[in-house]
């Protein structure tokens, strides 16, 4: 399946977002998630199934003004 | 006391953390500057880099409020998204609201943030709005649940300062119990003062610290301009005149003459 990761193409097996995040190393990292430009909040990503063309993005801390 | 969506603060002064030459450089000038709240925002994690958890390592020990920010977003949407993940990642409802029109002059999108900032306070976030000094944006604002309105100086980054005074001191006057905070614009220590003797309530910095050539003096610099500046709007300005008036009392001058001449 191929979906949209932070704007890039990703090739990935993963039937829900957890799946997905923990794939990437992610399970104990401070990060937050959107699906299709909506939130899904971190109690919520085993239950939010990815299908083909999935835009997700995983953001985390950083600088800001 | 600075007093912010039910939190009071001794520093009237919100530093930015972007922009710095390192880590310890931003420590220093955080800790130096005595700012209370420091703004943060959130990008993409990669799965390789995982940039973003050592940069919260750090925030965490700077100990300090952290206020993150929509930047970059060009719609309600995008930015009401972010400020979602914001509250999860960071645990605060507080929320710098940025809905950016343009990429050249970075202006608030005023429709734009009215319409996020309505659907963000229903939702129990505190949003602080990035703003321009527009009156009925602030009203509309202020309908829409924020309690704080922070209005531009001068477009981010350009160091301008106060290009727009007179329309400051007008939003100041129209809102005299809400909370104003400059943000965006200032360049100098001596911008920052004006602002607060203008009877803002504080100033958001982030480039003119991170950017000068000695980031730590500047942000002691800020530090003590805003204090000065805010000391000033307490113990009341002399108002302008448009001639001389002496100091020094005229009663008893030596040599003094009537000149009957004139």
């Amino acid at each position: 399946m191929q979906i949209l990761l932070n704007g890039e193409r990703f090739a990935t097996d993963a039937h829900n977002l957890d799946e997905l995040c923990v794939g990437l190393g992610f399970a104990q990292a401070k990060v937050a998630t959107a699906v299709n430009g909506s939130f899904v909040a971190a109690a919520a990503r085993q239950a939010t199934h990815l299908t083909e063309a999935d835009e997700v993005e995983i953001v985390a801390p950083r600088q800001g003004g | 006391m600075l007093e912010l969506c039910g939190a009071r603060f001794s520093s009237r002064m919100l530093l930015g953390t972007a922009g710095y030459s390192s880590p310890d450089v931003l420590r220093q000038a955080v800790e130096i500057s005595g700012a209370e709240i420091v703004t943060v925002s959130l990008r993409r994690e990669s799965a390789r880099a995982r940039t973003g958890q050592g940069f919260w390592a750090l925030i965490e020990q700077l100990g300090r409020r952290v206020l993150p920010n929509t930047a970059g977003c060009h719609t309600a949407k995008e930015a009401i998204a972010t400020a979602e993940m914001a509250r999860e990642l960071f645990g605060t409802n507080w929320i710098k609201l940025e809905v950016i029109a343009n990429d050249d002059t970075l202006q608030p999108e005023l429709f734009g943030l009215v319409e996020a900032a309505t659907v963000l306070c229903a939702e129990g976030f505190d949003v602080l709005p990035y703003t321009t000094e527009d009156l009925s944006a602030a009203e509309r604002l202020i309908g829409a649940g924020c309690s704080v309105l922070m209005p531009w100086a001068a477009p981010i980054g350009s160091a301008r300062g106060l290009i727009n005074k007179p329309a400051l001191q007008t939003l100041r006057a129209y809102f005299p119990d809400t909370p104003l905070i400059v943000d965006a614009g200032i360049g100098t220590p001596s911008h920052a003062a004006e602002a607060m003797e203008m009877g803002y309530d504080a100033v958001l910095l982030n480039t003119a610290i991170a950017k000068a050539g000695d980031p730590v003096k500047m942000a002691e610099g800020f530090a003590k301009a805003i204090e000065a500046g805010r000391l000033a709007y307490e113990a009341g300005l002399l108002e302008p005149r448009d001639m001389a008036f002496p100091s020094t009392p005229v009663a008893g001058t030596p040599f003094f003459k009537i000149d009957h001449a004139s």
